[in-house]
């Protein structure tokens, strides 16, 4: 095996990370305050690159300038789908949270394979083809932009959790809801801004990536079955365990690829979350819970 | 209800001989999902545990059928039980590992998914059983290789396959099993704690479910004449094969049935209807607001509520 491979192999899998990393932050917010899990992540996250596509072709907007717009549309589509529909079920039984949340998915999945079709689509960016070499490896430098702008704000996301009035409400309702409630806390509202803020994650995380692989409809089911992968890997609710998780899912997906096939590089995925599962269900960063 | 259910029978015997072929396609859809659904429910309703991998079962029974006919030159009719055998084998690992390590709710849900994901990777990348591309059988209309030039012949199986696994259902409902299965779907430490050795009825639960969903791949294979690893290992298939029991009312007999009535022609003849216009994915569109439709009204599913309006409310 050629060591220049594996190397480069490992720092794109690191770039990348960023975005999922970015992703299972909203996906384990979302679940730690309301203790749903969100089975439309993916299909958020395609409607972000889709806006993203949108702006591009017809506003000429370049996705690394206007990836706050994508976050923001679907900041508003995700405390649509909490007022309307989530704030009904918080208190029932797991299949029908996971039903309701699968019905979601179909319905944003399918709006966009009726307005977009179901051939790939890419965005063009003006950094879409810049590279810089270092000695015998290069650097995309989508992917530098992508993971910049990635931990920029998973940093401003822990920032607005820990250092804002809002955010700590937020954690207040996430760690004791019957305490928030007493001490006059709007629950939800705390709870449809934190499934906004969910969402728009994927939002910003969905234009990022955008320039960099193709996308079509159904691909928001394998970033949901990504991302639900990397919040148990790392720990369901934790955001530091997401923040690794998603590295750690993307290096190995990468290194997948360079050792085995393309096709196979799922394969490690899925066989690391199994062990996680089985070994340490709560997660690497995960407090026991039940 | 019992003349009821054999007038039912009786009318769905000599249906195929009034209808046309269209009609009895869906009529074959809907016996099939009807089935595949009843055999979700022993595990995903009696007994409550979320499998949203139950493709994996349906393609190992499939892919296993179809090579040992292609390969030995083995019969289908012999294939089906060995496939479904497999699929119990695949059942039992997965169950050992969700129930021995106690993963409940949303973690069994993703050891369900991930086992079905890895098999449709697997499967997509031995080019002996296909890769990618997957297996076709080639029409031959011999009765021995599960081919038939008379399209009703399918639609018997297919309600003959609905009615077995309802039969097997309904034996089990009633013995002391359906009850262990049913109090581990309430509370599983009360059951626990009154002596139910949860552990291994869930397993046995898993075990008979994923061998009749097994034996529904070999229908499926040679009633379709292809397998594509990512349409039968494919998670839209399981959900496909929840949606039904869940809709019409998980944990009861008639619930996969009367879900397969309601869901199945609404997709087809939604898919005929947007289809034509090249609209792809509006019928989907209204299957999801279906789905958050019956979770906001109708949690219970269909069968309880058609149940009280049919006859009065459970003694």
């Amino acid at each position: 095996m050629d060591p220049t491979l594996v190397l480069q192999g490992l720092l794109s899998g690191v770039l990348f990370g960023g975005v999922y990393s970015l992703m299972a932050v909203g996906l384990t917010l979302i679940f730690g305050v309301m203790r749903v899990v969100n089975f439309a992540h993916g299909d958020m996250m395609v409607w972000g690159m889709y806006l993203a596509f949108m702006l591009a072709s017809r506003a000429g907007v370049d996705p690394y300038v206007g990836f706050g717009v994508c976050a923001a549309a679907l900041f508003l589509l995700g405390f649509a789908v909490q007022r309307a529909l989530v704030d009904r079920i918080l208190d029932a039984p797991h299949e029908m949270q996971i039903l309701l949340m699968l019905g979601v998915a179909l319905v944003l999945e399918n709006l966009a394979l009726v307005a977009f079709g179901p051939e790939p689509t890419r965005v063009r960016s003006a950094l879409s083809s810049a590279t810089i070499w270092l000695g015998p490896i290069f650097v995309d430098v989508a992917r530098l932009v992508a993971f910049g702008v990635a931990c920029v704000l998973t940093l401003a996301l822990y920032l607005f959790l820990f250092r804002t009035d809002l955010g700590r409400t937020v954690r207040a309702a996430a760690d004791n809801t019957y305490g928030a409630r007493v001490i006059g806390t709007d629950v939800r509202r705390v709870y449809a801004v934190a499934f906004g803020v969910g969402a728009a994650c994927v939002g910003a995380a969905g234009a990022l990536v955008a320039p960099i692989i193709p996308f079509q409809p159904p691909t928001g089911l394998s970033l949901s079955v990504t991302s639900f992968n990397i919040v148990i890997i790392g720990g369901m609710g934790s955001l530091l365990g997401a923040f690794v998780g998603g590295l750690l899912v993307s290096v190995a997906e990468s290194l997948g690829a360079v050792f085995l096939k393309p096709s196979l590089k799922e394969l490690f995925s899925f066989s690391l979350l199994i062990l996680i599962l089985l070994a340490r269900p709560a997660g690497l960063f995960g407090r026991r819970t039940s | 209800m019992k003349w009821l259910g054999a007038l039912a029978v009786l009318v769905l015997l000599v249906l195929p001989s009034v209808l046309n072929s269209y009609a009895v396609t869906i009529l074959i859809l809907i016996f099939f999902y009807g089935f595949l659904g009843q055999a979700w429910n022993i595990v995903g309703g009696y007994a409550g545990q979320l499998s949203v991998g139950h493709a994996a079962f349906v393609g190992i029974g499939g892919y296993t059928a179809v090579m040992l006919s292609i390969e030995k030159g083995l019969t289908p009719w012999i294939g089906m039980f060995v496939g479904g055998a497999l699929a119990a084998v695949l059942g039992a690992v997965v169950g050992y590992l969700g129930f021995r390590f106690g993963l409940r709710g949303f973690y069994f849900v993703l050891l369900t998914v991930a086992f079905a994901e890895i098999c449709r990777i697997a499967v997509s990348n031995v080019d002996a059983v296909g890769g990618a591309l997957g297996l076709y059988v080639t029409f031959t209309g011999d009765p021995r290789q599960f081919q038939f030039q008379d399209g009703r012949v399918y639609y018997y199986i297919a309600l003959a396959l609905m009615l077995g696994a309802t039969g097997v259902v309904a034996l089990l409902e009633r013995r002391r099993f359906g009850f262990y299965l049913a109090a581990i779907r309430e509370d599983e430490g009360a059951a626990e704690a009154l002596g139910v050795d949860t552990f291994k009825y869930k397993m046995l639960a898993m075990v008979v479910s994923s061998f009749l969903t097994g034996i529904g791949g070999t229908f499926y294979a040679f009633y379709l004449f292809s397998l594509q690893p990512n349409a039968i290992f494919g998670i839209p298939l399981s959900v496909e094969i929840i949606l039904r029991p869940i809709v019409g009312g998980a944990g009861t007999l008639l619930g996969p049935i009367l879900g397969s009535f309601i869901l199945t022609p609404l997709g087809e003849l939604s898919r005929l209807y947007f289809g034509q216009g090249g609209h792809h994915g509006f019928h989907l569109v209204a299957y999801g607001i279906l789905l958050i439709a019956v979770v906001l009204f109708l949690p219970q599913g269909a069968y309880p509520y058609v149940r009280r309006r049919l006859v009065g409310p459970r003694p």
